[in-house]
């Protein structure tokens, strides 16, 4: 079937190469082939092998109610219903939507400002400071978040350098992560850290490529620094915004490591992410059918986010 | 349609395999025996040299053992048990969503006639076995079917530094009135009276269940555990609102370690062997930890309500040695699960804190040690049939239900009467569910 045209406009080609063409030729260039699909075809097979099956499997796996080994039982939406009607759910996308302060919005607000102090003073030995601020990124979760767990103790260093300086009733009386109150900002905190590095990175980047005319035109129509930053740095910005916005929003809905590593979604519930339920449900409790369908939801979750804000951004770029 | 993509295979109740004609490996063909355990540090050293004098006894059986850490082994033993190449023999963990789910679908053998043959069920009490018990159908826990087999056995208690204990002019309490006015007296005097952290959730379990196993019988919580009585039981009991009021009462006394939420358990663990605490509630587990030839510890059993009263605790049967349904050789496994139980086993095995169960065995301890402290008090519990299962085996969510109220309890976050009421949801949602 797909070797037929593939002869065809071998012929197509060679004939063109030859002669003026005295009609029109079956295909101009950048027009779809169907060939097209034979050079897609590798790529398309391993996709489809190692996520377009998958995905499949779990939709199917999601209208049962399965527990891993005996034969599962058809539930039809009873697994979604779940998803509207489980308390527990709804908080951990609460725990999400805090989250998201710590890993999307201040890293970005911070990272911005930072940009644009950066842009307007020369600082000796730059690439030291990017190294520095990138390195959190570079190091595995687990083993920043063994650090953090220490930092946060009742007896680590943060509590001690505070009751140093006479402010130890700040101290929780169990630590920032044992406490119900402070656990969520703890792990947002430890998030920002992270963060904060990447997306300074991406907008120094940005920042060096927009033209040196830009500003200097700007300051002289007389623009003080605040007009500068929003006038140029920011409109500057805006695909190295979009990346990170999207990028940050979706690793906050997926957050998993530092929960797990840091605090188990507790104390009681208070740090319990969608990620988290899904692990525990599909290896603690054996309730496939049900992790499988709050995986689905998840993944719908994301998509709806990321082109949400992709058409939000690109519709303010075009005005 | 619904059938076509449902998943999971054909499931068929496993057949016992007839009672053998003598014990012991009667093969004399080349034999291999797949083993999958999840044992670490000195106990796999034993079980290394309990396997090599398996084959020298046995010359013709090769025993290939697999090990693996205890998450990895319950992730892949779904998948792989079913399959050709699985395991002949494997340690399987109780209760619903590990043991019962292989049951239910007809994975793993069940061990009646080879009990009979061996004298399984006269080496050990009841309630060690009653922890691996299941209908063939796996509907129901803690009666029917022997599935799995141990003679090794884990306790909950408390543990005490005798020095402080001295110096506090206490001796070990014989009343739970005199084991909290000791926590008092430790606190007056500016000691730590429990060492505790309770980061990692589970060790709150120990600490309430310590306090139930004196306020309600072993009947009503073996029956409520194993979901014997479905849902006629429940959870919202005096007994188990008055454990918690007591448990929310230490931590609102300060009787445990100042900021024990943020504290993890190995922390506490070797704060308490460092010195720091009057006592410490966990399981026999810490031992080595502490040093088990070490007379500056102490271990017992939470004391009774009233004097004289038989012990009773949380804890029974270790991790059973299961016979997996698809093996070849199934007396062949047999002989290796009477093997790995014996005598000899238990004695090797000892030193690194592993509790014989066996009856009658005569286990070589020096008094006045913890590790004699832990063996006579674990004894003392199972010989007075005062083993209670451990409380998060009674529903799949048992676990995660019970250390987050446990955690929001202790934090005074919730009443022990709403303690009580979160717990007995999870429980009638299941039992509602089996029925």
């Amino acid at each position: 079937m797909e070797a037929e045209p593939a002869v065809a406009s071998r012929a197509v080609a060679v004939g063109s190469r030859r002669r003026r063409p005295s009609r029109r030729p079956e295909y101009l260039p950048g027009e779809s082939r169907r060939i097209g699909y034979l050079y897609v075809a590798p790529a398309f097979i391993l996709y489809a092998a190692f996520n377009l099956f998958p995905l499949g499997q779990g939709i199917n796996l999601s209208f049962y109610r399965w527990d891993g080994i005996t034969p599962g039982t058809w539930v039809g939406l009873q697994n979604y219903r779940e998803f509207f009607t489980d308390p527990a759910i709804r908080e951990g996308y609460n725990h999400v939507l805090k989250l998201m302060v710590f890993y999307s919005f201040l890293p970005i607000v911070l990272g911005l400002f930072l940009a644009a102090v950066l842009s307007r003073i020369r600082i000796r030995g730059l690439t030291f400071f990017r190294v520095l601020l990138f390195l959190p990124l570079v190091i595995t979760d687990v083993v920043t978040s063994v650090a953090w767990i220490w930092m946060y103790d009742v007896d680590g260093p943060i509590a001690t350098a505070l009751r140093h300086i006479g402010l130890g009733a700040l101290v929780p009386s169990n630590g920032w992560l044992g406490d119900f109150n402070t656990a969520l900002p703890a792990v947002g905190i430890f998030g920002l850290w992270g963060q904060f590095g990447f997306c300074l990175i991406l907008f120094l980047a940005g920042v060096m490529k927009i033209p040196a005319s830009l500003y200097e035109a700007a300051r002289v129509d007389g623009a003080n620094a605040i007009r500068e930053f929003f006038a140029v740095t920011l409109p500057g910005l805006r695909y190295e915004l979009q990346v990170v916005l999207v990028l940050s929003v979706i690793g906050t809905l997926g957050t998993f490591d530092e929960i797990y590593v840091l605090t188990s979604g507790g104390p009681g519930t208070a740090t319990i992410v969608p990620a988290y339920t899904i692990w525990s449900r599909l290896f603690n409790l054996g309730q496939v059918g049900s992790a499988a369908a709050l995986g689905i939801v998840l993944m719908l979750i994301v998509f709806a986010v990321t082109f949400v804000l992709n058409r939000l951004l690109e519709r303010g770029a075009e005005r | 349609m619904t059938a076509a993509c449902a998943p999971g295979g054909e499931t068929q109740q496993a057949t016992a395999p007839p009672a053998p004609v003598t014990t012991g490996v009667t093969e004399t063909e080349p034999v291999t025996l797949t083993v999958w355990d999840q044992e670490w540090g000195q106990v796999s050293k034993v079980w290394d040299q309990l396997n090599a004098e398996f084959m020298q006894e046995y010359p013709n059986v090769t025993i290939k053992r697999v090990n693996r850490d205890f998450g990895e082994l319950k992730a892949l033993l779904r998948l792989a048990i079913a399959g050709p190449k699985g395991p002949d023999v494997v340690e399987v963990n109780q209760g619903w969503p590990d043991m019962g789910q292989l049951v239910k679908a007809g994975l793993l053998l069940p061990l009646d006639n080879y009990a009979e043959a061996y004298g399984w069920t006269d080496r050990v009490s009841e309630n060690v076995l009653a922890v691996s018990r299941w209908s063939p159908d796996g509907s129901q826990f803690g009666t029917g079917s022997l599935f799995g087999y141990t003679t090794f056995g884990e306790i909950i208690g408390v543990y005490y530094n005798a020095k402080k204990l001295d110096q506090l002019g206490l001796s070990v309490p014989t009343t739970f009135a005199d084991f909290e006015s000791a926590l008092e007296t430790a606190k007056q005097a500016g000691e730590v009276p429990i060492q505790f952290g309770n980061l990692d959730a589970f060790p709150g379990i120990h600490e309430y269940v310590v306090i139930q196993d004196q306020l309600e019988s072993v009947d009503y919580l073996t029956d409520f555990i194993f979901g014997l009585q479905g849902n006629d039981l429940s959870f919202d009991t005096p007994g188990n609102t008055q454990a918690a009021t007591a448990l929310q009462d230490w931590a609102e006394k300060g009787y445990f370690t100042p900021g024990f939420g943020g504290g993890g358990y190995d922390d506490a663990v070797a704060n308490f062997a460092k010195g720091e605490g009057v006592f410490m509630i966990t399981g026999n587990w810490i031992v080595e930890n502490l040093g088990a030839e070490s007379s500056d510890f102490g271990f017992f059993v939470m004391p009774p309500m009233e004097a004289g009263a038989p012990p009773v605790s949380t804890g029974g049967a270790g991790f059973p040695l299961s016979i997996s349904a698809g093996t070849e050789n199934p007396d062949v496994a047999a002989a290796y699960l009477d093997w790995m139980t014996s005598d000899h086993a238990a004695e090797l095995l000892l030193p690194t804190g592993q509790i014989p169960l066996s009856i009658g065995t005569a286990v070589p301890v020096q008094e006045g040690t913890v590790l004699g402290d832990v063996v006579g008090a674990a004894a003392a519990v199972s010989d007075a049939n005062g083993m209670v299962p451990y409380l998060d085996w009674a529903t799949p969510t048992f676990y995660d239900t019970t250390t987050a109220a446990i955690q929001e309890l202790m934090a005074m976050r919730i009443t022990p009467q709403e303690f009580v009421e979160q717990i007995q949801a999870d429980y009638s949602n299941f039992q509602s569910s089996r029925s």
